[in-house]
């Protein structure tokens, strides 16, 4: 991971909106009120669900002013966490896990495929700007590698046809059916389960 | 107490200390980075790794509390194997640019990697590329050379009270930068340059200057405010190439501010090099001997109550005496003043016009009211007391005036005269405060006595304040912020002619009553020129020369000898690191050889007589003061006149930092700056 870039086109203003404000309020409730500054995770992601994906320098400053902080402490804080973006990254941001056991089952076709179909590097955008794509560390579902995480769902037990099919899905702004692509029910074996088989809700 | 082993020696050392401090009570030092006393510990160099008995593991010392019974050892092989683990870490990434590098000779890192370093690198990666950041006109950034070790982001969140820096990114990609590489807006940014303890942040007016082992460093005094800071001047021949903090605890602790730092490069610019004559409105050249016949000859055909005299902010006290002398008894006038503007002084008494509650007082005070004051630009390094005596003990700090940014919070009144009566009739609640404060620290500025208003506001302070059994033998709670380094000089010598503290010469000036006027270093008189004669003793050509018939060419501050007393009235002696340029001369051997000339005489044989004799007069001063008792003056009038602050253009207040390039470019920062956050 090198350091991250910040976007160039920046918009010039960024505000809460009303149902986010609220949000942001019952957030600050939770700590005491001269601490006001251990909201600033929850009020950065807060904003970054509001903008697309990513945190404009507008928001910053934003953030900065409501929680009564200097803009370097927040800044510093936006360019430390991996899941805060700086630059856009498109309706669909697609993270594929390339640890070692979705490494082991394939994952740099994943990787293949994002740079022939999105972009050529890793956070930039794809042609028609709707999507982008980086490689991340172990998002913890290695039961069903290799898969990636678009947006907030994740995509399991791919491989390079069904990788295909969802990339092309969503150049065509479609949103891709989320969950296992060899039709498991979360990480259970295929066809059914084996062990357990007396207890109901196991 | 607690008793522990440092390197099986028993030492005894007070609780709360951390084992870094422990050892070095025991006469042990251990290297460090990160580690400084006057800063938060943030323990993230690793390099003061000790061992310590039954601990597995190498214990970072100076975030370690010492406890009953520890027995730390810093010279086992397995700290020292420890240390080197982590020195080669910090080489891993540090560029081998020593010979280019202006740390090069003072170094932390290339001190302790003689001891600790390993002298190959076992690293075939490439290095780490930084960008350079942007932190203004004084600081230069090399960012590959930084080892993170954070001391700059803490001394600006901490000390100069401006949250700019920050590191942001992570691990191996982590950048010390300001938001967005804006320059840092603060008077003690270039103390970040002092901590560094490698060559990230360096000076940029120094830039590839000279080498430390090639300065010769001489200890002085600094004349940029009143406040005295300890300095050390590094000369380089005749140049004046740097100005460094002394560690004096009870001015300046470790720092000085941006203009005692960078002014010096004014001392090179706009200087008088040779004794000036105005013919027809233009300057010549000429010798002392011509000079001195002119001014022998107007003086001469001029009487005594004709000639006044005017001392500057930067005169040495050994000079201001020397010109009283002379005016009182070579020249037979009485008509001299220290004081540029028409300001209110009450000299009976010294406290009257210093600092009483003292700098290292302001951190046991319960109470600050701040009136016709901004400290951040009167008195920087005061501020910044201000702001630690804040962080440390919550002290209330109220200001009278809405100032801006002091760097700590402070609740502002209106500003109105008619209020400072009420809290004086007990009817405003800062009354309250002040009563309740057991040591209350009132602070005046030189815009609270102007001579309009000085004489209500300060006499009906002292009055409030014995009347509430506030000034006592320990605790004396009024305190002025002089102007200027010579101020409190000045009136402890009685260099000025008072009238019911109104200042009669100035008067006498704009009324144009005089004929000839002496300027010693006066630059910032404001009265129109008619057909006077102005001779000016000075070291740069500025306002003063500009107006002047005659020219004689002095000293700047690093080029004699000289006694300084600062606002609190501390005398401090400032050595001669340079010399004056060309023809110039020592201000007192100007005046002594001017005084020889008119009156044929000898008046004093060397600097050390006048300083004897000035310290005479100055004992004698200071018995009969401490016999007097307080007197009130009674029927004080109430004025009404609001208090109007003085706007201060803090880069360019005197000549040296009129001459300096880098003071215009800090002073430009500073615009652009106040311009885009207007704009926001």
């Amino acid at each position: 991971m090198s350091i991250k870039k910040i976007s160039k086109d920046q918009p010039d203003k960024f505000e809460f909106s009303a149902d986010n404000l609220l949000e942001a309020k019952k957030i600050l409730e939770r700590y005491p009120k001269d601490k006001k500054k251990s909201a600033v995770m929850a009020l950065l992601y807060l904003a970054q669900n509001q903008n697309n994906n990513w945190i404009p320098l507008a928001a910053i400053k934003y953030i900065g002013k409501f929680l009564e902080m200097p803009y370097i402490k927040v800044y510093e804080v936006a360019t430390f966490y991996s899941m805060y973006n700086l630059t856009p990254v498109g309706k669909y941001f697609i993270q594929v896990c390339t640890t070692t056991p979705c490494m082991l089952r394939g994952a740099y076709e994943l990787v293949n495929l994002c740079k022939e179909k999105i972009s050529k590097n890793e956070n930039e955008l794809s042609k028609n700007q709707n999507c982008s794509w980086m490689e991340v560390e172990c998002l913890g579902a290695c039961i069903n590698a290799p898969m990636m995480q678009i947006n907030n769902d994740y995509y399991e037990d791919l491989d390079k046809e069904k990788t295909l099919k969802i990339l092309n899905e969503i150049i065509n702004n479609v949103t891709p059916k989320p969950g296992s692509y060899r039709g498991r029910s979360n990480s259970e074996p295929e066809n059914n389960r084996k062990t357990l088989m007396e207890i109901k809700n196991a | 107490m607690l008793k522990l082993k440092v390197n099986n020696i028993d030492v005894e050392v007070e609780e709360g200390l951390t084992v870094l401090q422990a050892c070095e009570k025991a006469g042990v030092e251990i290297p460090r980075f990160c580690y400084h006393e006057k800063l938060s510990i943030a323990g993230n160099c690793r390099m003061c790794l000790v061992e310590i008995e039954k601990s597995p593991k190498p214990v970072a010392s100076c975030a370690m509390p010492a406890s009953e019974g520890m027995n730390i050892k810093t010279n086992s092989s397995f700290v020292e194997k420890s240390r080197k683990g982590v020195m080669e870490f910090l080489l891993a990434n540090h560029p081998l640019d020593c010979p280019v590098c202006d740390q090069g000779g003072e170094c932390d890192l290339q001190d302790q990697s003689m001891f600790y370093g390993i002298d190959k690198s076992r690293y075939k990666e490439n290095k780490r590329y930084v960008p350079e950041k942007k932190m203004g006109p004084l600081i230069k950034t090399q960012m590959t050379r930084c080892i993170h070790c954070t001391r700059c982001i803490r001394f600006a969140t901490e000390i100069a009270g401006v949250p700019e820096l920050g590191a942001i990114g992570r691990g191996e990609d982590m950048q010390i930068t300001t938001y967005l590489e804006k320059s840092i807006n603060s008077e003690l940014s270039a103390n970040v340059v002092d901590l560094c303890p490698v060559g990230a942040l360096t000076s940029k007016p120094y830039v590839f200057e000279a080498r430390p082992w090639e300065l010769k460093k001489t200890e002085s005094i600094d004349v940029m405010d009143a406040v005295g800071s300890n300095i050390r001047v590094d000369t380089y021949g005749w140049e004046v190439k740097r100005i460094l903090p002394r560690i004096n605890e009870d001015i300046n602790e470790e720092w000085i501010s941006d203009k005692t730092r960078h002014a010096c490069d004014g001392l090179l610019n706009q200087r008088l090099d040779t004794p000036y004559i105005k013919y027809s409105g233009k300057f010549d050249r000429a010798s002392w001997k011509e000079v001195f016949n002119i001014i022998k000859g107007k003086i001469k055909t001029t009487s005594p109550d004709k000639i006044c005299g005017f001392s500057g902010d930067l005169v040495n006290m050994e000079a201001l005496y020397l010109f009283k002398e002379f005016f009182y008894k070579i020249l037979n006038s009485k008509n001299i003043e220290s004081r540029s503007k028409n300001t209110y002084l009450n000299p009976e008494k010294r406290e009257n016009y210093l600092f009483n509650s003292s700098i290292n007082g302001i951190e046991d005070s319960d109470f600050i009211f701040i009136i016709g004051s901004n400290p951040r630009y009167e008195a920087t390094m005061l501020n910044a007391r201000i702001r630690k005596a804040f962080l440390k003990n919550k002290t209330k700090i109220i200001s009278f005036d809405e100032l801006g940014d002091l760097t700590y919070s402070y609740q502002s009144l209106d500003g109105k005269i008619e209020t400072l009566k009420k809290i004086f009739d007990d009817e405003h609640y800062v009354s309250e405060l002040i009563k309740n404060a057991k040591k209350p620290i009132i602070i005046l500025g030189q815009s609270a006595l102007k001579f309009e208003i000085g004489k209500f506001v300060f006499e009906s302070f002292k009055i409030y304040l014995d009347k509430n059994k506030k000034i006592s033998k320990e605790w004396h709670p009024l305190n002025i912020i002089s102007e200027n380094a010579s101020t409190v000089g000045s009136f402890d010598l009685g260099v000025y002619k008072n009238t019911v503290g109104e200042n009669e010469v100035l008067k006498n000036l704009q009324e144009n009553k005089y004929e000839v006027i002496f300027l010693l270093g006066n630059d910032s008189l404001d009265f129109k020129k008619k057909d006077e004669f102005i001779i000016y003793i000075g070291s740069h050509g500025d306002k003063g020369a500009e107006i002047a018939d005659v020219i004689l060419p002095g000293a700047a501050f690093t080029e004699q000898d000289g006694h300084y007393t600062n606002l609190e009235g501390k005398i401090q002696k400032a050595y001669k690191a340079s010399y004056p340029p060309n023809e110039a001369k020592e201000d007192w051997l100007i005046i002594n050889q001017l005084a020889e000339n008119i009156s044929n005489k000898t008046f004093f044989k060397n600097l050390d007589e006048v300083e004897k004799n000035m310290f005479n007069s100055l004992n004698i001063l200071k018995k009969n003061d401490s016999q007097i008792k307080h007197t009130f003056l009674k029927d004080i009038k109430f004025e009404n006149h609001n208090i109007i602050l003085d706007n201060i253009d803090y880069y360019y207040s005197n000549v040296i930092a009129r001459a300096s390039k880098t003071m215009y470019e800090c002073r430009n920062e500073k615009i652009k700056l106040q311009l885009t956050e207007t704009q926001n």
